[in-house]
């Protein structure tokens, strides 16, 4: 059997060919307008936390001036701080966002101090004006307003008066997310409770599936989430016929049946006002947070799960959040029996911040 | 597979000094030059492929040189992104030679980089910076080493199948250092987060002088060069290669088999646990969920493309630091989804396995009156 005699010659040439056409492509120019770089943690259509990002972004690309790169699927590591740097390098980026937890220690702080004139932002509140760059900061919405828009319509939607909770770790922002939820179930159903089901990490999507079929057998005829990528949740609920409602993001297009509405962040706002900022040449705020009152969260456009009572008090509940109404009105007990909550707290107060209880009503444990 | 990468004349007595260097050479040069054109031909296939997505591939080449190779930073970010590759790719080369798929780099990774990290939280602040990284460095090679040992052992007394208990192995390996952390390790003041205790600026290994990459790398080659004159140099490796390439027969030899399969997988937790340890010490500063990062899975890739041959891990791993440190620019410049990179990677690998086809089959690489001596 013979094979083709491939000379040096050839291989030679073909070496040379492949690097001259490597080596001579177009340069890119260098950018004047602004430049805002985001690396995200998962893909852009996870129809969760990445997402919700990426819609802003995409908001955001119809500003004139802003020019946004963005880079998905970015690993806590120092993958991340080389994507960041790789922004600021090689795409000339003014400013750029870490939206997982896990980049701002070391890697985001680290960046900060070598690059003293970009600026970083971090979508969790870590930032620490004592300890951190100026050129750093942290921004978040207080996602649990949106989720006790949640339990307002869920608490209309039950016949079984049980709602069920898919969370992911019993950390403070998951903690009160289920109790905001709870508390607005029980404001327009008092015999509403919630039952949660830690899975233990933010995407478990075989476990996130089994929960909520857990949550289905002991009866729960709503679902709600706090896991990274809530698709598998509402999917899996909507094909169990209960009604469900979303979070981060818009999953209203997942459960065509059965879906009330959603907690959504809306980033657009915070990152309208860094570009805005940027153009005109002012400083940024090292620190910029909050809820309904400015306009940080949302909820999903009410799908078919949503009755007309539903719809009306979800409504209603919103007015009273942009009006700074209280959502944890004390004293308030823990599963316990303890009073965790003595009196009525700011929506915004940072004791909130520290939840690590569930409040009574909710049916779950935390260790 | 396990030993046919091996150069001619490594083990076997020389006959003719001068010649010889000239057979190898030549011999040598099909090992170079073959990897290179199925390179250029997973190239080329990759651009067809953006032709149907209405991309330009030349766009794209020029920004994987950009992003991966062209410019001081793209090269340390290429070079940086490496360094956990040549150690995980390691810990499937060592086995490989002794006749073993392990595939449990990424738990000796996590196990290691964690024993690593709370064998620190005592030492911090106690012990002088050096001391306690020697140590940290001891505890995560000699964790990683008994943690994958423990899948060569069950292999070796059990006959259970070290691919499917390795990679079990890694698992159980995060679930342990998620029930710590989370647990009795926790730092108490990093609520949304759960890590270890850091192990603080003083303590971490630092970066390599006038560059940016950290010492990691420097021990992967030197850990690569190590293990490849082990492998071919020594009668440890020699019988190694033996055993891998027919048990029966090392046996008959007086062997003992067993010991070799334990000891080689020891060695590949060693160099996994290694890279957690760099993981640790040099970019987290702490152990968390964030050593999960995939460095023991891309690890299998690069071992296999490396034919697993330590010293053609290094390459290798270069190659695939700089296809994924230019990834992120290909993202961010031409709109493509990351998984645009997967695809050139499942090309490239598919591409030079086929290649593997080719070798003894181009008569320029043939020297007459050598055939017999592969």
């Amino acid at each position: 059997m013979r094979y083709p005699y491939i000379s040096r010659r050839v291989v030679l040439k073909s070496t040379a060919a492949g690097l001259l056409a490597a080596v001579s492509g177009a340069r890119i120019a260098a950018a004047k307008d602004i430049v805002l770089g985001i690396v995200y943690v998962g893909p852009r259509d996870d129809f969760g936390w990445n997402q919700a990002h990426a819609v802003a972004i995409q908001a955001l690309k119809t500003v004139p001036g802003v020019k946004a790169v963005e880079e998905e699927n970015v690993p806590e590591t120092d993958a991340c701080a080389k994507s960041m740097e790789s922004m600021v390098n090689l795409d000339g980026a003014n400013i750029v966002l870490g939206t997982s937890f896990g980049y701002f220690d070391p890697f985001m702080i680290d960046l900060a101090k070598k690059y003293a004139n970009v600026e970083f932002r971090h979508a969790a509140p870590l930032w620490n004006a004592a300890k951190h760059p100026k050129n750093l900061g942290s921004y978040f919405g207080y996602l649990n307003q949106a989720h006790h828009v949640d339990g307002i319509a869920a608490g209309l939607s039950t016949k079984s008066n049980k709602l069920g909770f898919v969370a992911a770790k019993p950390i403070a922002s998951v903690l009160s997310n289920i109790n905001s939820f709870m508390l607005g179930a029980k404001k327009t159903n008092p015999n509403a409770v919630v039952q949660v089901i830690f899975t233990g990490d933010w995407s478990l999507p075989v476990r996130e599936a089994e929960a909520v079929n857990a949550l289905v057998d002991a009866g729960c005829d709503v679902i709600t989430c706090h896991v990274d990528a809530p698709k598998v949740v509402i999917e899996t609920a909507e094909k169990r016929g209960v009604k469900t409602c979303g979070h981060n993001a818009s999953q209203a297009p997942l459960a065509p049946k059965g879906f009330i509405t959603g907690a959504e962040y809306k980033w657009e706002t915070i990152y309208k006002g860094y570009a805005t900022k940027l153009a005109e040449g002012q400083p940024l705020p090292n620190m910029v947070s909050g809820g309904y009152e400015s306009d940080m969260v949302r909820n999903t456009p009410f799908g078919a799960g949503a009755s007309e009572e539903a719809r009306k008090a979800a409504t209603a509940g919103i007015a009273d959040l942009k009006a700074k109404k209280p959502i944890y009105v004390g004293p308030l007990k823990d599963t316990k029996g303890n009073v965790v909550i003595d009196k009525t707290y700011d929506n915004l107060d940072p004791y909130l911040d520290q939840m690590n209880y569930l409040l009574e009503g909710v049916i779950g444990s935390i260790t | 597979m396990a030993d046919v990468s091996e150069p001619l004349g490594a083990v076997l007595p020389i006959l003719d000094a001068k010649s010889d260097l000239s057979v190898r050479v030549r011999r040598g040069a099909e090992y170079i030059a073959i990897p290179l054109i199925a390179l250029a031909v997973s190239g080329l296939l990759f651009s067809v492929f953006l032709l149907a997505l209405g991309k330009s591939p030349a766009e794209f080449f020029s920004l994987v040189e950009r992003g991966g190779f062209g410019t001081a930073f793209s090269l340390q970010n290429t070079l940086q992104r490496s360094a956990p590759l040549i150690m995980t790719a390691l810990a499937v080369a060592v086995p490989a030679r002794v006749g073993l798929i392990m595939i449990g780099g990424e738990g000796a990774l996590v196990i290691g980089g964690f024993a690593a990290a709370a064998i620190a939280i005592p030492l911090v602040g106690r012990a002088p910076p050096l001391t306690t990284l020697i140590i940290m460095a001891i505890t995560g090679v000699a964790v990683g080493a008994c943690w994958v040992g423990i899948a060569g052992f069950l292999r070796y007394a059990r006959g259970v199948n070290e691919t499917i208990s390795s990679l079990l192995l890694t698992y159980i390996g995060i679930a342990i250092m998620n029930f710590f952390v989370e647990g009795s390790l926790r730092d108490l003041t990093n609520p949304n987060k759960p890590s270890t205790k850091p192990i603080g600026e003083a303590y971490m290994v630092g970066k390599m002088p006038g560059t940016d990459i950290h010492w990691g790398l420097a021990a992967g080659v030197l850990l690569a060069i190590a293990l490849q004159i082990l492998l071919s140099r020594t009668t440890f490796g020699f019988a190694v290669r033996i055993a891998g390439g027919n048990p029966r027969a090392a046996l008959a030899q007086g062997l003992s088999v067993g010991k070799l399969i334990v000891i080689c997988a020891m060695i590949a937790g060693a160099c996994a646990g290694l890279a957690g340890f760099f993981e640790v010490a040099a970019i987290q500063g702490r152990a968390n969920a964030s050593l999960v990062a995939g460095y023991g899975f891309t690890g299998i890739l690069v071992s296999f493309l490396a034919r697993h041959n330590p010293i053609a891990i290094i390459p290798v791993a270069i190659l695939f630091g700089g296809i994924v440190a230019s990834g992120g620019l290909v993202q961010r410049r031409m709109d493509l989804p990351d998984a645009t990179v997967l695809v050139l990677q499942g090309l490239t690998f598919l591409v030079l396995l086929t290649s593997e086809t080719l070798y003894g089959r181009f008569s320029f690489f043939r020297v007459s009156g050598t055939e017999d001596r592969t």
